[in-house]
């Protein structure tokens, strides 16, 4: 019994109850709903099966990483992730009209969804690192950090993971005290600077923001997404129409409908009810993530709990406002629904590493 | 100055804070989510719940309908022709063949149509219907009739299918349509025409129908359906109309396309005529063609093999691709080239021997005819076409020179016509040789090039721009197949303009010297002569052979012991009528033999029909290219 429990001491004790048992619930929620919105494709359920397990490895193997180790790593992923993302510039495949894939031999990367992880860890160790010194000059360094790549991003095309990557390190700046001063500065700058950046948009992504304000201008293409999703969500009501009998994802109306716009399958079948439901539960994984945040002995710790959670509710909030119209459309995978093995590993990554800075946070103290 | 260090406890303080600021940012925004969706589904659900329950709305797309393609004439090249086809729906069906085989009990399906089905099944990952049989007749429409409730999942639908009346005459020129593949999805993505071809499941491959794709292709319309839950149209609330493809004119005339298909017989090669005061082309052959309509319907792996690897090679478009030496048909733009650069007068001879040689060399090369052509000018090194005049020419020219001019009048690079895929050809230089090999030019190569042989290549189209060139008096047209662009629905038509590719400064008494020799070249005496007889008007033309295999020193070139794929292939360019030329024409005969044998007189069956209107005796036009003992 003792080794029993020694063992579980050792590979189970990292793991949060709360984040976990949550993060189980959202999964099977994941399942049900991908089995209906693949067509009860039973392939696509077992390949997501896969995708999980590769996912709570990842999640595991995060957790029991103290977080000096993480800082150690924070750097090199990072260098790692940019010279990837110079690489993709110079070389990548180019797929659909965007750059976004590297051939390593037999492996095929998108260093972007790396960059989603490596950038906040690289700005929370370098304020960890500089510690009691931090000066207004080390805001510039970090934003530098974070401009490097999201710049690379944005010309692969792909403005919207470019944005979100820009946002995610915008969390750790934010959370490690960002002077209020600047930060308003940068919004004026940056809604004085709107008309220079709708005028380097590209032709489609203006299509999107114009479609967003009346979808039915182009039924047949920008708007098309939006509409039938709007179509399936609106029809499901209060109550939904139960698992498996929503029609308008069904008769493949619906684009997309097993990743970025599985959402208005969820809320065809299981209504507002389940929507709210599924809201409640990633709230609830978000406000888990400020607590240790908030209770987080080193700004390490802080930092990773606290901008990783927004960013996990950035996402949900994104892809949320895309399906029902609020948002235009980017190209964003819907945290624990969507189908899919990246956004998957990525989700579990940050979750490990909230995870891992609550459970070392008594050996740091001491 | 040293700034003071920063209070941890009162950091945290300020984090905790910031953390508290954003919590309630995620509370706001989170209720914006719930009211958004609450608005959706409460306050609007009436309404969606009818467009999507009652009677679910989807949007169909409308497909426009893809432009004719016609002759100069208005003969129909391309059309879209009312034919029934059967269609399954392959989603939720698990014994398709179970299916496919209760349905052949009632219309007539072939192991090929199978076999296709399960190729489209593969490729569309059955989201959408697959037809099983197309080019239903009466009979059997009827009979699916009577038979449709046994078969929920088949439909019969009419549609429009592309089909081109002059079938294998036209077929690379023309082109084809064939299913949209992944990669043809690919490039519309990339090109953001995904919405523009929802619904269509054809585009444009090769030919007209390839390069014109935009044109012919129209704008998708739409319509909001109401369907009922088996997914059958009940009512149409609102409909954007599709925009029909726009008619294609070519310059083409059928009559003389038919004409000069007829005329190559069984022998493989190219035919290009132009206008050569617009550049249009009025007949563009490459032989032998294959059937476009394979294409159309989806090839089948075995027809597939049987055009793609027979040694005929049917597929390939020789007049744009096919890259032939010249041979002796560049010796008018040499004597032209000579005559630009002063270099010799038209009444300046030299002896032939039979041979040229370096001096101090005893390396020949050797004239065509042994024992040479004695004293040579101009007019007469053109008519003979002698080697040994065009030998010593192009060494008294030098390499430098000859690229300069042939490149201008269009060697060695593409005409710019309206089609995809055309070769360059090359024309070398000494610059070219260093790039390409790393080697010096060699004296010898210069003599080889004033004769049309050695490195220089050329297409079929090129050397008809060029001979054009020649007919205009040096001023040379792009060549273009498409003269007018015509709007299918009110009938407005856009003339396509032509385009002058380049002016040459020539004295008009030099150039008559070129085409007074070329029109001896048809007359009694000259290469051609025969060709020539009897024609009631002018033609100024010129021979050419290109070897395919080289003949090496002291060996004979000999036809008839040579395999008849190692022939030479026969060249003839020439322009009628030669003061006032209406037409200019390019033929390449591959394993021909001699130009004035075997390509000439298909050169001069088009001219007839062209300027006459005459068509060629049955009997006489295959036997007048049989070789001669």
């Amino acid at each position: 019994m003792t080794t029993f429990k020694a063992i579980r001491q050792r590979f189970l004790a990292p793991l949060d109850p709360m984040l976990f048992n949550i993060c189980l619930v959202l999964v099977a929620l994941g399942l049900i709903v991908l089995y209906s919105a693949s067509g009860s494709d039973m392939a696509k359920v077992v390949s997501q099966l896969r995708n999980l397990a590769l996912a709570f490895a990842a999640l595991w193997l995060m957790a029991v990483t103290p977080p000096h180790i993480l800082e150690k790593l924070a750097f090199p992923v990072y260098g790692a992730a940019l010279v990837a993302l110079v690489g993709v510039a110079l070389f990548g495949e180019v797929s659909h009209g965007a750059r976004r894939w590297l051939h390593l031999g037999p492996v095929r990367v998108q260093p972007s969804e790396v960059m989603k992880i490596a950038l906040p860890l690289a700005l929370a160790s370098y304020f960890e690192w500089r510690g009691k010194a931090i000066r207004w000059k080390d805001y510039l360094v970090a934003a530098l950090l974070l401009l490097m790549p999201a710049a690379l991003v944005v010309r692969q095309p792909d403005l919207g993971t470019a944005l979100l990557i820009a946002s995610s390190g915008f969390y750790v700046l934010y959370f490690a005290g960002l002077p209020w001063k600047i930060m308003t500065g940068g919004i004026l700058a940056g809604l004085a600077a709107l008309p220079a950046i709708w005028h380097m948009m590209h032709d489609y992504q203006k299509k999107r923001v114009l479609t967003l304000i009346d979808p039915s201008q182009d039924p047949l293409g920008a708007g098309y997404h939006t509409l039938q999703s709007m179509i399936a969500l609106g029809s499901g009501g209060v109550l939904g129409k139960g698992w498996l009998h929503g029609t308008q994802s069904h008769l493949d109306f619906l684009p997309e409908h097993s990743t970025d716009f599985i959402f208005a399958v969820f809320g065809e079948e299981f209504g507002l009810i389940g929507e709210t439901i599924f809201l409640s539960a990633m709230l609830i994984l978000v406000a888990r993530g400020f607590f240790i945040a908030h209770e987080g002995s080193t700004p390490f710790a802080r930092l990773m709990a606290g901008s990783l959670s927004m960013t996990l509710f950035t996402y949900t909030f994104v892809n949320m406002g895309m399906v029902s119209g609020i948002l235009p459309v980017v190209g964003v995978p819907l945290p624990f629904l969507s189908y899919g093995g990246t956004s998957l590993v990525t989700v579990f990554i940050s979750i490990g590493i909230t995870m891992s800075v609550h459970h070392h946070r008594k050996l740091v103290k001491q | 100055m040293q700034a003071p260090l920063r209070n941890p406890r009162k950091d945290r303080w300020e984090f905790q804070k910031r953390l508290r600021i954003f919590w309630w940012l995620v509370i706001g925004m989170s209720a914006l989510l719930i009211v958004r969706l609450a608005w959706l589904q409460i306050v609007t659900y009436r309404y969606y719940h009818t467009l999507a329950e009652a009677n679910r709305i989807s949007i169909v797309p409308l497909v426009p309908n893809r432009g004719l393609i016609l002759d100069r004439h208005g003969k129909v090249l391309a059309e879209n022709n009312l034919t029934y086809t059967l269609e399954i729906n392959p989603a939720n069906h698990r014994h398709l063949d179970r299916l496919i085989d209760q349905l052949s009990e009632v219309v007539n399906i072939a192991p090929s149509d199978r076999k296709l089905f399960h190729k489209l099944l593969e490729e569309t990952h059955g989201l959408t219907p697959i037809p099983i049989r197309s080019h239903l007749d009466e009979v059997e429409v009827a009979r699916f009739s009577v038979n449709r409730y046994r078969f929920p999942q088949v439909e019969i639908h009419s549609r429009l299918i592309r089909n081109y009346p002059m079938g294998e005459a036209a077929s690379h020129l023309v082109g084809y349509i064939g299913r949209i593949t992944e990669t043809d999805q690919d490039k519309l993505d990339d090109e953001d025409l995904t919405d523009q071809y929802r619904g269509t499941n054809y585009i444009g491959k090769l030919g007209i129908e390839g390069h014109y794709e935009q044109e012919l292709h129209g704008r998708t319309g739409s319509e909001q359906v109401e369907v009922d839950a088996s997914g059958h149209g009940v009512r149409s609330l609102s409909r954007t109309p599709p925009v029909p493809g726009n008619d294609l004119v070519l310059s083409i005339d059928a009559g003389l396309q038919d004409v000069a298909v007829k005329a190559f017989g069984s022998h493989r090669g190219a035919l290009v005529a132009l206008d050569p005061a617009t550049g249009e082309v009025l007949a563009l052959v490459s032989m032998p063609g294959f059937t476009p309509g394979l294409f159309v319907d989806g090839i089948d792996q075995e027809q597939w093999d049987q055009l793609n690897n027979s040694p005929d090679k049917p597929l390939n478009d020789r007049a744009l691709r096919g890259q032939y030496p010249p041979g002796s048909t560049v010796k008018p733009f040499m004597a032209l080239a000579a005559l630009e650069k002063g270099v010799r007068r038209p009444e300046d001879t030299i002896v032939d021997p039979g041979y040229f040689s370096f001096p101090g060399s005893t390396h020949r090369y050797r004239d065509w005819k042994e024992g040479g052509h004695g004293i040579v000018d101009m007019h007469l090194s053109i008519v003979k076409s002698c080697d040994t005049y065009y030998y010593n020419l192009a060494n008294l020219l030098g390499i430098d020179a000859m690229h300069d001019f042939f490149t201008q009048i269009g060697f060695g690079k593409k005409t710019g016509i309206d089609l995809d895929g055309e070769a360059t050809g090359l024309y070398p230089s000494p610059e070219w040789k260093e790039k390409r090999f790393k080697q010096d030019w060699y004296a010898g190569e210069t003599v080889i090039c004033g004769i049309g042989q050695g490195y220089v290549l050329a297409t079929p189209l090129q050397l008809a721009q060029a001979v054009g060139m020649l007919a205009n008096r040096g001023i040379m047209m792009r060549p273009h197949l498409v003269m007018a662009i015509r709007d299918h629905a009110t009938g407005h038509t856009r003339q396509v303009t032509s385009e002058t590719v380049t002016t040459l400064a020539l004295k008009p008494s030099d150039m008559d010297v070129v085409r007074d020799a070329m029109v001896d070249v048809t007359r009694p005496g000259g290469t051609a002569a025969e060709a020539g007889a009897g024609a009631p008007y002018a033609i100024a033309g010129k021979t050419g052979t290109a070897q395919v295999v080289g003949v090496k020193q002291g060996e004979k070139y000999n036809a008839s012991q040579t395999a008849e794929r190692n022939r030479d292939h026969a060249v003839f360019v020439a322009f009628a009528p030669a003061d006032h030329p209406r037409i200019a024409v390019a033929v390449l005969v591959e394993n021909g033999g001699h130009g004035g044998e075997a390509a000439a007189p298909i050169a001069r069956q088009v001219m007839d029909y062209y300027l006459l209107g005459k068509l060629p005796a049955p009997p006489a036009a295959p036997g007048s290219l049989e070789k001669k003992p």
